[in-house]
């Protein structure tokens, strides 16, 4: 939105976080402004050295493209995008420093003030009275996979910039009498909002094209209905996959909310930690946004009645009942249990195509 | 010992014999079936020459294949949250894949892995299963498989033996659930 708002903070935190989940995330270029709080925030970060380019007396940093390039980091993060780099850079502008990192396959994530656009640099001079010489094409943030915006009210800003936290104490003064004021930023978060929303409902109406999908990737097929909710009786073994899979086309198609309940055998509870295959059906359980439900005991029966009850199931899902021997066979059979321990919740059994398929050889 | 006794006798030798060896076919065919074989995957990376390959391998090696859906998460989302896009379009290549793999007698366990690139999705995959071998496709003329840059990741990066598959001409179209 404007300076100090915290945007290059912001950029650094989800490095962090990229980082905490594993992948190789590197500074490819930071402008602290001298901010203790965005320094302290670089820490542990990668930082690829800058180029130091000579202009006139002085020397500026620049982004070393090369070096970046030649680490190959998974993520590099880029401040600053609509700079205009030294001419000792091979490209004009660090927006094309980017496109060299996008086609050698780096992420990137980087930052810029809305007043940089370059459809918007008119509207903005109209509004505030200044003019920005360094200006983004807005083709650059069309590609973006995303946008994020990063919010604050002007008096928030203004609050910021008294203590301190945006410029040196020198600079404080002159700031707030020319471009900090409330009106100026009022109108900068106004530009910034209808930007962003336009970009979110160019994303939302455009189809075709990975990028473009995948921002309608978390999105639901469906309103919910009220009232169905779908219960099923899973292990982490893998012949449960298939049944976890129906269940949840089954939800799908209801608009149901899916429980997954595995009712681990007494002492075993407490092995989860590590367990390889309760890990997987972990992260199946959460890529498809069911809820697993781990309980421990050996009345499965029992435990399925209080779930059931307490979750609201209206139909339960099994898998195939194994064979029963010896004296079990003197028992009613686990769907006959089930049937009668939760009267009016439908139980279905989803077969295991595996034998079908071995009977049809 | 009468005859009769004879027969009951060699009668109940042979039945503790044949359960003797049916007992010990079980414990080898548990005991091989710890091998596993991964097989990374989205919709435009699946190849059919690939997978009937890697099931070839997996039967010969009496080995469970891990289909593994390479779930590209925005950076915006979570990696844990739910994916009910992603989930629609894997879960129906799972049930084909498990549906070739049940012809072919081999044990599947699927995964879905999600992550904010390919690689990212595979490194986790790397580092959360125990894995005896890796086989890919390399990206065909019809674009379905992996691109060299990543296959040179994935070389640095697998840490088991990885498997490359030249693409066939064919297309991951024509996998349907059966």
């Amino acid at each position: 939105m404007a300076p100090g708002v915290g945007k290059t903070y912001r950029m650094l935190q989800e490095g962090r976080g990229e980082l905490a989940n594993g992948r190789d995330v590197v500074i490819a270029y930071l402008e602290p402004h001298d901010r203790p709080e965005t320094t302290a925030q670089a820490e542990g970060l990668e930082m690829v050295p800058r180029l130091r380019a000579e202009y006139g007396s002085a020397v500026l940093p620049e982004m070393d493209l090369d070096a970046v390039l030649a680490r190959r980091p998974e993520l590099a993060l880029v401040d600053e995008l609509a700079h205009t780099n030294s001419d000792e850079c091979r490209n004009a502008k660090r927006f094309e420093d980017v496109g060299e990192l996008l086609a050698a396959g780096i992420d990137v994530i980087s930052t810029v003030n809305v007043q940089h656009l370059e459809s918007l640099s008119d509207q903005v001079a109209d509004l505030t009275g200044v003019r920005v010489r360094e200006t983004l094409p807005d083709e650059v943030l069309k590609t973006a996979d995303e946008v994020v915006l990063i919010d604050l009210t002007p008096q928030d800003l203004i609050e910021r910039l008294r203590e301190g936290k945006v410029y040196p104490e020198q600079r404080i003064s002159t700031a707030l009498n020319s471009f900090f004021k409330v009106e100026n930023l009022a109108a900068l978060r106004e530009v910034a909002l209808r930007q962003l929303a336009e970009e979110v409902e160019t994303k939302r109406l455009l189809t075709g094209g990975p990028g473009r999908e995948r921002d309608r990737l978390t999105e639901q097929r469906q309103p919910q209905a009220v009232g169905e909710k779908l219960l099923a009786l899973v292990t982490p073994d893998p012949r449960s996959q298939r049944l976890i899979r129906r269940a949840w086309r089954s939800s799908q198609r209801l608009g149901a909310d899916l429980d997954l309940l595995w009712m681990a055998p007494p002492g075993q509870a407490q092995k989860i930690e590590g367990d390889e295959r309760v890990s997987a059906m972990e992260r199946l359980a959460s890529v498809l946004g069911a809820n697993l439900i781990i309980e421990s005991g050996d009345d499965l029966v029992a435990t399925v009645r209080r779930v059931a009850r307490e979750r609201g199931a209206t139909y339960i899902l099994i898998g195939p009942p194994t064979p029963r021997t010896g004296l079990r066979r003197l028992r009613p059979s686990l769907v006959e249990r089930l049937l009668e321990a939760v009267p009016g919740v439908d139980v279905r059994i989803v077969s295991d195509r595996t034998k079908l398929n071995g009977q049809a050889k | 010992m009468s005859h009769k006794d004879y027969l009951l006798i060699g009668f109940v030798l042979l039945s503790a014999a044949l359960g003797f060896l049916l007992w010990r076919e079980q414990r080898r065919r548990a005991e091989v079936s710890d091998r596993r074989i991964l097989f990374p995957f989205d919709e435009f990376t699946l190849s059919m020459s690939a997978l009937e390959a890697t099931l070839r391998i997996a039967r010969a090696e009496q080995a469970t294949l891990v289909p593994d859906y390479l779930a590209v998460v925005p950076m915006r989302v979570s990696l844990n949250a739910a994916l009910p896009r992603q989930a629609d379009k894997a879960l129906p290549l799972f049930d084909a894949i498990e549906a070739r793999a049940a012809k072919a007698g081999v044990p599947v366990d699927s995964r879905i892995e999600p992550g904010r690139s390919y690689r990212h999705a595979l490194k986790r995959a790397f580092e959360q299963e125990k894995l005896d071998r890796v086989v890919i496709a390399a990206e065909g003329p019809s674009g379905n498989g992996f691109r060299s840059d990543d296959i040179a990741w994935m070389l640095d990066h697998a840490g088991t033996e990885l498997l490359v598959l030249k693409a066939a001409p064919d297309s991951a179209v024509g996998l349907v659930a059966a």
